[in-house]
Order: structure tokens, then C-alpha cells, then sequence
């Protein structure tokens, strides 16, 4: 490329003067900037979230506490529920999405890259609309009040009669603009993965991060959908006088729950296959063996994909469905366990009499395979709706869907974070703080999560501000707020790692985990362009072909 | 490795893939019937609980001729496009000035339906279920044309300052599949507010 074609590309000289670097962030379009502002954004939501959660265990380290209020309390498991969902995890793994799947598949950019920072910017917005009801709830006058209606705002008590002033209106705008970005991103998701592979890359050649996250930005297309119907809906109604979910003139309040779980169960799959894909890159490298069963691990996902939409009513077994309905619902959601168990199997069977390697990432990675085991052995218990009529709505499901969150999605997205921190940066994460953040994370996670079941199981339900002494909740109360706190500790040491590394890691090299896949061919950081020149790819693994050409994969493929 | 090179070179020119307005465009028609899903679930499920009235039969009257407007506008779209890939820029003018004339017709019909329903009969969105589902899957809609019907509008104008040409056509096409969405659309909000639920 000659200096002339560079020069017309409109590529200026770095400059070091702060609004000239505030400006190129603002105004990007590049895929690799938008991935880390989707991450820097998700972290700053991760921490306030985090501090709402604290407040809620302050609240209920003993009985009868008054460190905040039953109407804060309100808010904050409402606020810390919608933005992990929609602030921090959708954003992070939209992040890391943006950022890998153009390296991944050999690619400059995203299919459209002004959607793509239209997108971002959208979710931003969301984001902060829905912080601003803190302010902004009762209208201008600076005295807020954040939604108090839970994550899932049940009818009526989003109606006009329960939900005076303007927060749960905060909430519909905040998730429905956010929506509107996610459907965005899933767009070009879709139109990138299909349309911009680099030659040789057939859909069976394709990394797994890339067809995980093809999968996930299809179930986000028909997901977020109906959330965006069912906000419009509720605008509707609270807006203009609509009756949608108005049991007064004839609506139905259960209808909002179905088109609520419509969306909400297909999202529980479209957050946990990005991260069923950051497994899948990060666990062979440390086995230094090859992905087990890719073709299985693709159709189990595609499975996975269509199933969700058939799980959504499991969530609303106590509402009294008939008895076909609640069999249809447990079926379903037992057949679903079925392509998660055979992913599961696959990742041991990659580490099977492999050289495992228990670096930072990997670590999580193994903890992922554990703790996400277990979550979905509660899930299955929760699925059987006997089972659900006696524990729906206690700290038992508090604590399932926690482990999934927490214990499968956060876990691996950590991984993900460690495992291509170098690629992003060009430096190496402290490994002693990230192994210090790992065990830590681990024990507070399991004080937190293991003993939240057990109240759950002695009947405490979720969403109380406090309780009465003598039921036996306490010392479980007890165990899981220390719990939160190391977790807390844990996150602190990753923020720490984080800034430390970015100015004093040392650097890391291009291909620091001698790894397989196309973005640790560029440089790290890659350039802007990514690849001076589009590779061409004749297997699974590029890289190892480039490194071993006396042994090329393609003589097996 | 010369068997590898010579590989890769084939692999190269063989090469191509789906373009990518196309796919897009695709993905956000699958959003869009997500949306649409939901508004015909909730009309479909309304259909008959209504508390008061009015209700269908006594108010809606089948709107035979903005329907055909709209649907032939689906073909004036496809004649547009057709007689861009053969070069001829003025039948291109035409044919997409007969489609957003169309398009408009049935906006135009909607809205007079819309102030019949309104200032004669009664009937707002927070009248009964009725209006609630009836202005709202109905409204989604005419939502839906109007977009459509500025694009039409941007599309002719950069056509009359003669900016779009045939190495345009994919572009145009992209916008088109939104058109045909809009009008099947059309199709089944018909049969479902103004057969099934009528």
C-alpha cells in the first residue's frame, strides 16, 4: 500500500491532545473502538449494578435492618436486574463480538459500520435514559425515583394507578431504544458473518466464535423483537389509554407475562452462547488440542437456538396453564438440557489427554464447565413443575439464575477478558492479580450463590426488603452478604489488573497463547485495516498451517 | 507448498458471497415480522372481549381499493427496478413515481378511515379492546408505509437529479424487499382485522 492510498483514506497523525482523542472515539466507526467502548461501558454499568446488589445484601445481613428503605429497596433489585441484563452483559458480549468476529473471519470491518456506532450509541443512551429517572422520575423538578416494578414488570403494577410519575416509563424508553441498537447489532452480525468471510472460509472452516455469535445475533433478531412489541404496547397503554394489559376494561395481565418470557428465556440463551463460544476458543488452546466435535458443537447450538422459544412459560408455572400446558413447558425445557449437556461433553472431551495449561483464562474456563454444570441441574429441577409450584419466586431461583449469570456467563466472560486482553491492549495482564482475582471471585461466588439455595429451599421469598428473626434465614443471610463482598473484593483486583497492565503490562506480542485463530496473525493491537492483505484460509485453524506447513490441518479436513 | 498456492489462487477466484444489503435488509424484514407477530397475537387473542362498544362489524368497511393500491404498488416497484437493469432511466422515474403514488393513495385511505372511525363513530385507541388492538396493529403499519414512503420519496428525487443508475440496482432492490415486506404485511393485517376479526 503506498503512502498516497494512506493519505487519501483520511488517516491522520495520533494525536496526543485530549479532545482530538475524544473526538476519535466519539465519531468511530471502527469495530475494534466500538468492541472496547461496549466493554468500558459494560464495566462502568458492572460496578453501579454491583453497588445496587451490595445495598440490597447490606439491607438483609440480619433481620429487621434499616439501612435503606422498602421503596430503595424496590428500586434497587429492579435497577440491578435490568441493567446486568441489558447494561452489562448484552453490552459486553456485543463488545467482544464486534471486536473478534472481523479479526476472526479476515475481515476489515463490519458489514455497516455507521449502524454498528449507531447501534452502540443507541445502547448508550439506553442506558443513560434509564439512570436519568434517578433525577428526572417525577418529571424536571430533581427529585427522581428509579422504576421500582422488578426486572420483569408484571401487570398492573406498571399501570397508571401503581406506578405514579414517570420511572417505569424510564424503564419502557431505556429498553426499548437499547432494543432497537440491539436489533442493529444483530443485523450487521448476521450480514458480516454471511457476507464478509475472507476466501476459503466455508461455513464448516468458520471459528466457533463466529458461528456461535451467528446464532446468538439470530435469536436476538427474534427476542428482542417482541420486547420492543410489548414496550410499545405498554407506552400505549400508559401514554395514551390503551387497554392492553388493563384487567379494568377487559386486557389481560398474563399476556404480558408471554410476551415478556417470549423474549426473556430466548435472551438467557442469547446471553450464554457468546459465552458457549469464548469457551470454545479459549478451551483447546489450552488443551493445545483442537475443538471435540465442532459439527456437534454447531448443531447443538443451532438446537439450542430454536428450542428457546419453546421454553418461555416454564417461568409462569404458578399461574395456572392447564395441565398441557404446564407438560408441554416442562418437556420442552427438559429437551433443552439435552444440546447443553452434549456442549458440556464436548469441552472435557477437548481437554481429554490434552496438555492443559491452567493460565488465567483457563482457569475460568474450568470453573465456567463446574458452576454452570450445577446451574443447569437447578435449572432442570426448577424445570419440573411440581417442583417450581413450591419454589417459584423464592431465593432458590434467586440463586439458579444467578448461577448462570454469575457462575456461567460472567465467569466466561472473564476468561475472555484475560484470553484477549493482549490482543486489545498489545500488553500482558499481571497473571499473579489475575489468579488473585480468579480464586477470590471463586470462593465469593460460591459463599454467595451456593448458600443462597438454602433459605430459598426454608421458604424466604425473593424481592423482600427484610424478615423476621427465628425462621433459620439468618446465618444464611449472613453467609451470602460476605460472600458479596469478596466478590467485590475480586472485581476491584480486576479494575486494578485492568489499569495497571494497560500502561505497565509487559508487551505481549502478537500471539502471546500461540493460538490458531486469524486475529493472532495481526498485530496487537491490529491496525486499523486489520489485514494489509485479506488471508486465505484452507482450514480450521490457519494459523497452525502457517506454523506448521510440514503438517498442515488440511490434510484431514 | 506450490500445490497450497495454487490452491489458495482457485480458492480466491472462486469466491463470492451474498450481498450484504441483501442479508441485512433480511435480518431486519425477520425483526420486523417478530413485532408484527406479537401485534396480530395480542389482536387475535383481543378478538371479542371488548367490555363496550363499538365493535368491528358495526364500524370497520373492507378497504378493497387502498388494499389494491397498495399490492399493485408492488409490482409499479418491480417494473422500476426492471427497467433500471436495462438502462432505461425514464421508465425507472415513472414506474417509481406510479409506486410512491400508490403508496400515498393507501396512506391517504388510512387516514380517511382513521377520521371516519374517530369523529363519526367514536372510536380512539382508549375507547374499548378494539380500538386499543385496532389503532395500534393497524397503526403499526401506516407507521411502516410512511417510512417506506419517504424512502420512495428520497429514491425519486436522487432519480430526477440523476444520481441513481443501474450499477444502483442492488441498492434499489435492497429498499424494494422493504416495500414487499410492507405489503404482505398488509395481507395479513387484512385478513386479520378485517375478515377474521370482523
Amino acid at each position: 500500500m503506498s503512502s498516497e492510498s494512506i493519505a487519501l483514506t483520511g488517516v491522520r497523525e495520533p494525536s496526543s491532545s485530549f479532545s482530538d482523542i475524544l473526538y476519535s472515539w466519539v465519531t468511530t466507526v471502527d469495530h475494534k473502538r466500538l468492541g472496547i467502548l461496549y466493554i468500558l461501558y459494560a464495566i462502568l454499568f458492572l460496578v453501579i449494578a454491583g453497588i445496587e446488589a451490595i445495598i440490597m445484601r447490606i439491607q438483609l445481613i440480619v433481620p429487621h435492618n434499616h439501612f435503606v428503605s422498602p421503596q430503595t429497596f424496590n428500586q434497587m433489585f429492579t435497577m440491578h436486574g435490568t441493567t446486568m441484563i441489558f447494561f452489562v452483559v448484552m453490552p459486553v458480549l456485543f463488545g467482544f463480538g464486534n471486536y473478534l468476529i472481523p479479526l476472526m473471519i479476515g475481515a476489515r470491518d463490519m458489514a455497516f459500520p455507521r449502524l454498528n456506532a449507531f447501534s452502540f450509541w443507541l445502547t448508550a443512551f439506553g442506558g443513560f435514559l434509564l439512570y436519568f429517572s434517578f433525577v428526572g422520575g417525577y418529571g424536571l423538578y430533581g427529585i427522581g425515583t428509579a422504576p421500582d416494578v422488578g426486572w420483569f414488570a408484571y401487570a398492573p403494577l406498571t399501570s397508571k394507578t401503581f406506578s405514579l410519575g414517570h420511572s417505569t416509563d424510564f424503564w419502557t424508553l431505556g429498553l426499548l431504544v437499547s432494543g432497537f441498537g440491539s436489533i442493529g447489532t444483530a443485523v450487521n452480525f448476521v450480514a458480516t458473518i454471511v457476507c464478509l468471510r475472507c476466501p476459503g472460509m466455508t461455513l464448516n472452516k468458520m471459528p466457533l466464535l463466529a458461528w456461535l455469535n451467528l446464532i446468538m445475533a439470530g435469536m436476538v433478531v427474534f427476542a428482542i423483537s417482541p420486547l420492543t412489541a410489548a414496550q410499545v404496547m405498554l407506552s400505549l397503554d400508559r401514554f395514551l389509554g390503551a387497554h392492553f394489559f388493563d384487567t379494568q376494561a377487559g386486557g389481560s395481565a398474563v399476556l404480558w407475562m408471554h410476551f415478556f418470557w417470549i423474549f426473556g428465556h430466548p435472551e438467557v440463551y442469547i446471553l450464554v452462547v457468546p459465552a458457549f463460544a469464548f469457551i470454545s476458543e479459549i478451551v483447546p488452546v489450552f488443551s493445545r488440542k483442537p475443538i471435540f466435535g465442532y459439527p456437534i458443537m454447531v448443531a447443538a447450538t443451532v438446537a439450542i437456538g430454536f428450542i428457546s422459544f419453546g421454553v418461555w412459560a416454564h417461568h409462569m408455572f404458578t399461574i395456572g396453564m392447564s395441565s398441557y400446558g404446564n407438560t408441554f413447558f416442562v418437556i420442552t425445557t427438559m429437551v433443552i438440557a439435552v444440546p447443553t449437556g452434549i456442549k458440556i461433553f464436548n469441552w472435557l472431551g477437548t481437554m481429554w489427554g490434552g496438555q492443559l495449561q491452567f493460565q488465567t483464562p483457563m482457569l475460568f474456563c474450568v470453573a465456567f464447565l463446574f458452576q454452570f454444570l450445577i446451574a443447569g441441574l437447578t435449572g432442570i429441577m426448577l424445570g419440573a413443575a411440581p417442583f417450581n409450584w413450591q419454589l417459584n419466586n423464592s431465593y432458590f431461583v434467586v440463586a439458579h439464575f444467578h448461577y448462570v449469570i454469575v457462575g456461567g456467563i460472567l465467569f466466561a466472560i472473564f476468561g475472555a477478558f484475560y484470553y484477549w486482553f493482549p490482543k486489545m491492549s498489545g500488553r500482558m495482564y499481571n497473571e499473579r492479580l489475575g489468579k488473585l482475582h480468579f480464586w477470590l471471585l471463586v470462593i465469593g461466588f460460591h459463599l454467595t450463590f451456593d448458600f443462597m439455595h438454602i433459605p430459598g429451599i426454608l421458604g424466604m421469598p425473593r424481592r423482600i426488603y427484610t424478615y423476621e428473626p427465628g425462621r433459620g434465614w439468618e446465618i444464611w443471610n449472613l453467609i451470602v452478604t460476605i460472600g458479596t463482598f469478596l466478590q467485590a473484593v475480586a472485581i476491584l483486583i480486576f479494575v486494578v489488573n485492568l489499569l495497571y497492565s494497560v500502561f505497565k503490562g509487559r508487551l505481549a506480542g502478537n500471539d502471546p497463547w500461540d493460538a490458531w485463530t486469524l486475529e493472532w496473525s495481526t498485530s496487537s493491537p491490529p491496525p486499523e485495516y486489520n489485514f494489509a492483505r485479506i488471508p486465505t484460509v484452507l482450514s480450521k485453524r490457519p494459523l497452525w498451517d502457517i506454523k506448521h506447513p510440514e503438517d498442515p490441518d488440511w490434510d484431514y479436513e | 507448498m506450490s500445490s497450497n498456492a495454487i490452491s489458495q489462487a482457485s480458492i480466491e477466484q472462486q469466491w463470492s458471497l451474498p450481498y450484504k444489503g441483501h442479508v441485512g435488509m433480511l435480518c431486519l424484514i425477520a425483526a420486523e415480522s417478530a413485532i408484527f407477530t406479537i401485534f396480530v397475537v395480542a389482536y387475535i387473542f383481543y378478538i371479542g372481549e371488548s367490555l363496550s362498544g363499538p365493535t368491528p362489524r358495526e364500524v370497520l368497511e373492507l378497504p378493497i381499493f387502498a388494499t389494491v393500491c397498495l399490492l399493485s404498488s408492488s409490482l409499479t416497484i418491480h417494473a422500476a427496478i426492471g427497467a433500471l437493469r436495462k438502462l432505461n432511466n425514464g421508465g425507472f422515474r415513472l414506474w417509481w413515481f406510479i409506486t410512491l403514488a400508490l403508496g400515498s393513495i393507501f396512506l391517504i385511505e388510512t387516514g380517511r378511515e382513521w377520521h371516519h372511525l374517530i369523529y363519526d363513530r367514536g372510536l380512539t385507541i382508549s375507547t374499548n379492546l378494539f380500538g386499543t388492538t385496532y389503532y395500534s396493529l393497524v397503526g403499526l403499519h401506516a407507521f411502516h408505509v410512511s417510512v417506506g414512503l419517504i424512502g420512495l420519496l428520497v429514491i425519486l428525487l436522487l432519480a430526477l437529479a440523476g444520481k441513481v443508475q443501474q450499477e444502483h440496482s442492488k441498492n434499489v432492490d435492497t429498499f424494494a424487499l422493504y416495500w414487499h415486506f410492507v405489503d404482505v404485511v398488509w395481507i395479513v393485517v387484512f385478513t386479520v382485522v378485517y375478515i377474521i376479526g370482523r
